[in-house]
């Protein structure tokens, strides 16, 4: 069917109109942290100023600002890299063996899916206060590795199952070994579900903050907790505060203008037969 | 093939400690102090047994209430207009366009964008003295509000941020699955003379109820979880008008210390989303979908 210019180009009209409206609110956060006290204040509206960088300047010169960048950088890329390797090989078993409580681990695992973060904060904290590894970066990785491989699983599942089992007997009778099967062709086939699990994981150590906030302290900050750190009682430093959620920002923008296929997979993954 | 029974553990024990430890245990912990009187700092041992006491508390409070009858207008308020929205949206758009992966990744922006940005993006929007909400309204010649100070509009606040960054995924979840429609079935109902309208309320709407269905439970279960925005954009005030269950757990746990009562309305909040996780689970079951 042919559809008139016109229809077309409301079409497009639309489109574009969404996107703006997806776009600006963040657009906003750049815009601000590139102008100074005076002009926040006084002329909000007013798009043409002179960018300043002095904010970033101010934010980039903070004593603690390398060091609370690290361990976000830490949290974010070793939280990911153990999410995907446990997530991967607990995908892999629980759709390739069938063993006494496949179900009970399956079931615990999507209810898991669920658990509101709020309701996990105090337990965490007194359990992690018994182990000593509140304040450290290793109880925040262990945290978001457990929180994140309930979705990663279920993600990584989905591809599992559509392998078919005939590939891994062909290379087992080639003389390919359990481990071998698992690296050389299960892998490489799931390598978009990976990519997806990485960028979900990722984007939840690297954005997350309020278990952050309750388990870190001046020397384990991350970069979230940092800028909500910030907001005080007398006001918000918004020039700052601006100039540090950009930065924050980067990361998940670039990912999503890189891989949005991935991560549309992992939205839909599960409700949508792609 | 035959695998010896330590094969599966190898696979799935890491990743199930994992969970058992740092998920799994601190949600039975956590349950488990509803039903106990500990202060933080103290030993484990000193707690003693109180039964229902803190869940006695909890119901009497009139603050436990109002939270939750916020939370449940919040999840109502989003998830409707996020639904029809999104639904809307997805049936006008839905036609091949070029460029669509370009849109498509412009939409999926508010979700990946840190929900600390997002709060503080909504807060300085709405701020009553340089917000450009109030630069705008004032610019057409209307009368500024206290957006954040006033009850009413700040629980409106915390409802548009939810909806600016929730209708995208109601959209992509829409996209996806009308593109699955089968088109010889469409192309039979053109060819039988229905119009646009019959062919999406009696056809396309039909075809794509099940992942509506799932939509809707993800977008419900999510508003139930909703904090950290919230927790930037108005921190559950003025007084109480925005604070849903889950910032009143975290300040009942962390600012007043009344660890009692966080965990009784832990177990409440817990039993909502696991309650809506089952129905979840019957539309949409990957340990149900491989036997297909």
């Amino acid at each position: 069917m042919r559809r008139s210019p016109l229809l077309i180009g409301l079409h497009y009209t639309a489109l574009v109109i969404l996107a703006c409206l997806c776009v600006a609110p963040i657009a906003l956060i750049f815009v601000t942290s590139l102008r100074n006290q005076t002009q926040i204040f006084g002329e909000p509206l007013n798009l043409l100023f002179t960018p300043t960088l002095e904010n970033y300047r101010a934010v980039l010169g903070e004593d603690n600002f390398a060091r609370y960048l690290g361990n976000s950088l830490i949290v974010g890329v070793v939280s990911t890299a153990l999410t995907l390797l446990l997530g991967c090989m607990a995908a892999y078993g629980l759709a390739r063996f069938r063993f006494p409580g496949r179900t009970a681990v399956a079931y615990a695992t999507l209810m898991l899916r669920t658990v509101p973060l709020a309701v996990l904060a105090l337990p965490v904290f007194m359990i992690w206060s018994r182990w000593n590894m509140v304040n450290s970066l290793s109880g925040l990785i262990l945290l978001y590795v457990a929180v994140n491989l309930p979705f990663t699983i279920w993600l990584l599942y989905g591809f599992v199952i559509q392998i078919p089992i005939e590939l891994e007997e062909a290379a087992a009778l080639d003389g390919c070994g359990p481990i071998g099967i698992f690296y050389k062709v299960f892998l490489p086939l799931i390598r978009p579900g990976l990519a997806a699990a990485a960028i979900f994981t990722f984007r939840i150590a690297w954005n997350e903050f309020i278990l952050a906030l309750v388990l870190t302290d001046r020397g384990t900050r991350t970069l979230p907790v940092a800028t909500s750190l910030y907001i005080t009682d007398i006001g918000v430093d918004w020039g700052k505060i601006m100039a540090l959620g950009s930065l924050i920002a980067i990361p998940p923008l670039i990912f999503t203008l890189v891989a949005a296929r991935q991560i549309i997979t992992g939205l839909t993954a599960g409700a949508v037969k792609g | 093939m035959r695998t010896p029974s330590w094969v599966p553990l190898v696979y799935v024990g890491p990743a199930a400690a994992v969970m058992a430890a740092a998920c799994l245990y601190p949600l039975i912990s956590g349950i488990q102090l509803g039903f106990f009187d500990w202060s933080m700092g103290t030993p484990w041992a000193d707690a003693h047994w109180v039964g229902l006491r803190h869940f006695r508390t909890a119901f009497a409070d009139p603050a436990v209430w109002s939270s939750l009858r916020v939370t449940l207008l919040f999840a109502f308020v989003c998830v409707t207009a996020e639904m029809s929205l999104g639904i809307a949206l997805a049936l006008l758009l839905e036609a091949p366009a070029r460029a669509m992966a370009f849109f498509r990744s412009m939409f999926i922006l508010p979700m990946m964008i840190a929900p600390i940005a997002v709060g503080l993006t909504w807060r300085y929007l709405f701020d009553a003295q340089f917000g450009f909400v109030n630069a705008i309204l004032q610019h057409v010649g209307m009368a500024p509000h206290a957006w954040l100070a006033d009850p009413s509009l700040s629980f409106i606040a915390i409802v548009v941020s939810d909806i600016w960054q929730w209708t995208p995924f109601v959209l992509i979840m829409m996209l996806a699955a009308l593109a699955s429609v089968d088109g010889s079935v469409l192309e039979a109902s053109r060819i039988d003379g229905a119009t646009w309208w019959q062919m999406t309320w009696r056809v396309k709407l039909p075809m794509v109820a099940h992942v509506i269905a799932i939509t809707l439970l993800m977008r419900v279960i999510d508003a139930f979880r909703v904090l950290e925005v919230i927790y930037i954009l108005t921190f559950g005030g003025p007084g109480d008008a925005t604070e849903i269950l889950s910032l009143h757990i975290y300040k009942a746990a962390f600012v007043s210390q009344n660890l009692g009562s966080a965990a009784a309305i832990s177990v409440l909040l817990l039993a909502v989303v696991a309650l809506l996780s089952c129905v979840a689970l019957r539309f949409s079951n990957p340990l149900k979908q491989e036997k297909m």
